[in-house]
């Protein structure tokens, strides 16, 4: 679990996450992708649309 | 960078289910994996390309996928999708041209670059008509002009946008079911394909939009309109979008080429992402 930067809700990290990872907050609906850290993941804000992105 | 020799290099600004399953894919059939995030990319041009393998092109930014591929394949390095692919399945009209060059059926379109000719195209063909900018993706600013009233308001806006807007790409609407089909590509096979069914009175069916998927059959019309289609942006692993029209029977929308496969591995049960890698390492070969 991590924190959520905006709202300081919890924050389910699974145990397959991969850095680079976007994970939500379940309470604000933020998103941060996952960085290394010095124990484990970090959360780092991040894009979550651009005006360009698609498939 | 980091790994050494991979076989294959996953292209990523993103981490979305698809790029992970990717990985994990990769990981269970000890493939050698390399996940590099392009946006900590810096590419020399002038020299020869660190040690790549084959390169799976997965950027979720138009422009970033599309420049890093370039540069890439510029270097000597085989990436999936090709740049041409990037260029022609990246662009609306691009694809249509080719689609009708390849006889691939699809929905009729005008072109007009300014707001006139388009008003003056739409007065003289009807509506309703669907603009769409030539240049985008899950369904943005895709709009169904039902009249001489929607058409002014939208395309006098667009005018005000960056140029590529001010393209009036301007198609038929397709009669059809509440839903699209997209079939996933891989070389010439369609390894799965779904239907999109739109939700909540939407007439847009894409994913994104909260668009349902459930799974579809698929027949020999629909493999070898893809396959024609897929050959006509040079395309190896993509997504083909069609729709089914009651007059015109079976016709081809768009072609992805960094298509999406979340729901469709999830209703179809196919392993679309070890599919993927066992191509990749065919084609590198």
């Amino acid at each position: 679990m991590l924190k959520c930067k905006e709202c300081d809700a919890e924050i389910f990290i699974p145990n397959d996450a991969v850095q680079g990872e976007i994970v939500t907050c379940p309470e604000c609906g933020s998103s941060f992708e996952l960085a290394k850290g010095s124990d484990g993941f970090d959360l780092k804000p991040t894009q979550t649309v651009g005006e360009d992105w698609g498939q | 960078m980091g790994t050494v020799n991979p076989d294959v290099t996953i292209l990523y600004d993103s981490i979305r289910w698809e790029e992970k399953a990717l990985l994990k894919a990769g990981e269970e059939k000890n493939i050698n994996i390399q996940m590099v995030d392009c946006k900590k990319l810096a590419l020399n041009l002038e020299n020869d390309p660190d040690s790549y393998g084959v390169v799976i092109q997965r950027c979720v930014s138009y422009y970033r996928n599309l420049h890093s591929t370039a540069a890439l394949e510029g270097l000597g390095v085989k990436v999936i999708n090709c740049l041409n692919t990037g260029i022609f399945a990246g662009n609306k009209l691009f694809t249509h041209m080719l689609l009708k060059k390849a006889g691939v059926p699809t929905p009729d379109a005008t072109v007009a670059f300014s707001k006139d000719a388009a008003m003056q195209t739409l007065e003289t063909h009807g509506y309703c008509k669907v603009i769409k900018p030539t240049v985008g993706s899950w369904g943005r600013m895709i709009s169904k002009l039902n009249d001489k009233d929607a058409a002014e308001g939208i395309i006098e806006s667009r005018e005000k946008m960056y140029p590529i807007y001010q393209v009036h790409y301007l198609e038929e609407f397709i009669k059809r079911p509440p839903r699209d089909i997209r079939a996933i590509m891989v070389g010439d096979e369609i390894v799965a394909a779904i239907y999109r069914s739109s939700s909540d009175g939407n007439w847009k069916t894409n994913m994104s939009l909260g668009g349902v998927a459930t799974p579809c059959k698929v027949t020999g019309e629909m493999q070898e309109m893809c396959i024609k289609a897929k050959n006509a942006v040079q395309g190896d692993i993509v997504g083909v979008d069609l729709m089914e029209s009651e007059e015109k029977g079976l016709v081809v929308h768009e072609v992805n080429n960094t298509t999406e496969y979340k729901n469709t591995v999830r209703v179809c049960k196919v392993d679309i992402p070890s599919l993927m890698l066992d191509y990749a390492l065919r084609v590198e070969k």
